[in-house]
């Protein structure tokens, strides 16, 4: 049988300890850098990432795990960094919107987004598209239906959703890979 | 959010030791629920104890034909495990129309089933509520409750349950393992959920530092061709206003086995007993399956905004069972 044991990498012994809850030092892994940031351990992988580490490509919607405009990977998975704590993701792989992009040229999946207009307000946008380079890795964009309940995660409050699907589907179509590479 | 310290335990030895020894400590896995409740002072211990490096996220075979689903898999993994969706579907299909594809890559098996109540009443630090304040008084008997149970309430307490899993693992007469300071512990599921009572505060027979280390589904022949069936106010990403999960087999027109459970309805994932003693033997007919949902609801006690619920429960019921028998080629 399967096992998922592979998707966790190898424990640190030094985290045994017990860190906080004032700030602690705590090293992160984000699009591809190592980064140290100092945080108290209740801060959120969200606040950690915008206040800290200057990346503010990732929204604060509801900060409760509604919206998904916080929408980010870790290792390779999307997840809601609202709902996570920093500090649980060091040695774990963190990808945010700011990952995607190859230097100034787009990836496929934002390239669409822009071409297909799949975007009024851009505030769920980032979430959007990081959903939806997963949706593809994640072999869900297969019909619209599926889309549509593979993206349900992401609540567009100007509801560009028919355009975001156009979007998916031309990445899709054009054999577009579900991760950051090119 | 009240500050916390935090740790990462590597075995499960020193995660349990972790927490059973400070009364304010906690184990966090998924986080999905806990961060949330954290966040607005719901929930404020002292002390996480991360346990998601343990080794316990494994799907595997038992002996006789079941699966033990590892407390630590997350709720994507599981749903996609090719073995549980071809013998037990309906815990497939209830993972997948519960949550949304982030969450379910982040919420774990067991904390699924230990997740809290979505009343806004217990979500709100100012509202009485005997759940999260004992002796509070409950809000919602009296208040906005359109979303809650019908069956298994109190005079304390009408939060309705809030998983999916858990009505299909009902049906199935899962195991929960657990590990604590005191050893190790089979619970069967229907015990693992406790009715609010006059103690609402007390949802699970669980020790402080008592872990959910896995659940194990026994081999049920009849779940190959079950169904989850969830009617709610939005398409996706909604809690249920009424689920039913359900396995039936039937020869020459009579049902030979029944599992059926309801979601969205009551305060625990319901096994729909009285139905399933109607139901047995029976017709694999629509009168029967009317019959049957009629005397399950019976016991219901509606409040302000919830009667539809029980019209709603029925229906639902009728459906899901029609569906089966036409899957039987029976009707």
């Amino acid at each position: 049988m399967k096992s998922y044991q592979a998707l966790r990498t190898a424990p640190n012994p030094d985290h045994a300890v017990v860190r906080g809850p004032g700030e602690v030092e705590v090293h992160l892994q984000v699009n591809g850098e190592s980064r140290t940031t100092t945080i108290e351990p209740r801060v959120s992988l969200l606040d950690a990432l915008r206040d800290r580490l200057e990346l503010t490509g990732t929204k604060k919607g509801c900060n409760q795990g509604a919206c998904g405009a916080c929408t980010v990977w870790v290792d390779g998975r999307r997840v809601l960094s609202c709902l996570t704590l920093a500090i649980t993701c060091e040695n774990r792989e963190v990808t945010t919107i700011e990952g995607l992009s190859d230097g100034d040229t787009l990836h496929p999946m934002q390239q669409a987004f822009l071409d297909c207009d799949a975007f009024q307000c851009g505030y769920c946008t980032p979430g959007q598209i990081m959903s939806a380079v997963a949706l593809l890795a994640e072999g869900h964009a297969g019909d619209d239906t599926e889309i549509r309940e593979w993206m349900s995660g992401n609540i567009c409050r100007c509801a560009a959703y028919p355009h975001i699907r156009t979007a998916v589907r031309r990445v899709r179509d054009q054999g577009g890979r579900g991760d950051a590479s090119r | 959010m009240r500050p916390v310290s935090y740790s990462r335990a590597t075995d499960v030895a020193t995660a349990i030791g972790a927490v059973s020894a400070d009364p304010e400590s906690t184990f966090l896995a998924g986080g999905t629920t806990q961060v949330d409740l954290l966040r607005i002072y719901v929930e404020q211990p002292r002390r996480l104890v991360d346990i998601n490096d343990l080794p316990l996220n494994r799907i595997e075979e038992l002996p006789g034909g079941g699966l033990r689903l590892g407390g630590l898999a997350r709720m994507s993994d599981v749903a996609e495990e090719p073995e549980l969706v071809r013998r037990y579907p309906m815990v497939a299909e209830a993972l997948l129309l519960g949550a949304s594809p982030q969450l379910r890559n982040m919420a774990t098996i067991a904390g699924n089933l230990l997740q809290r109540v979505r009343c806004s009443y217990f979500r709100d630090v100012a509202a009485g509520c005997n759940k999260r304040a004992p002796g509070t008084g409950c809000s919602a008997i009296d208040g906005v409750n359109r979303g809650h149970a019908v069956l298994g309430t109190s005079d304390c307490c009408i939060a309705t349950h809030p998983s999916d899993l858990g009505v299909a693992l009902v049906a199935l007469d899962a195991v929960v393992q657990t590990e604590g300071p005191a050893g190790q512990r089979n619970i069967p599921i229907d015990d693992f959920f406790l009715l609010p009572g006059q103690t609402p505060e007390r949802e699970h027979p669980l020790t402080h530092g008592e872990l959910v280390t896995g659940i194990d589904l026994p081999p049920t022949p009849a779940a190959a061709t079950s169904r989850y069936i969830k009617i709610r106010d939005r398409e996706s990403y909604e809690f249920a206003l009424a689920s039913v999960a359900v396995a039936m087999s039937v020869a020459g027109g009579r049902i030979t086995e029944i599992r059926l459970a309801l979601g969205g309805v009551a305060t625990k994932p319901w096994r729909a007993r009285r139905a399933e003693r109607l139901l047995d033997g029976a017709p694999a007919t629509t009168e029967s399956f009317a019959r049957a949902a009629e005397a399950e609801l019976a016991p219901a006690v509606p409040h302000a905004m919830n009667a539809f619920k029980i019209e709603l429960a029925r229906r639902t019921m009728v459906r899901a069972l029609e569906s089966m028998a036409r899957r039987e080629g029976t009707a």
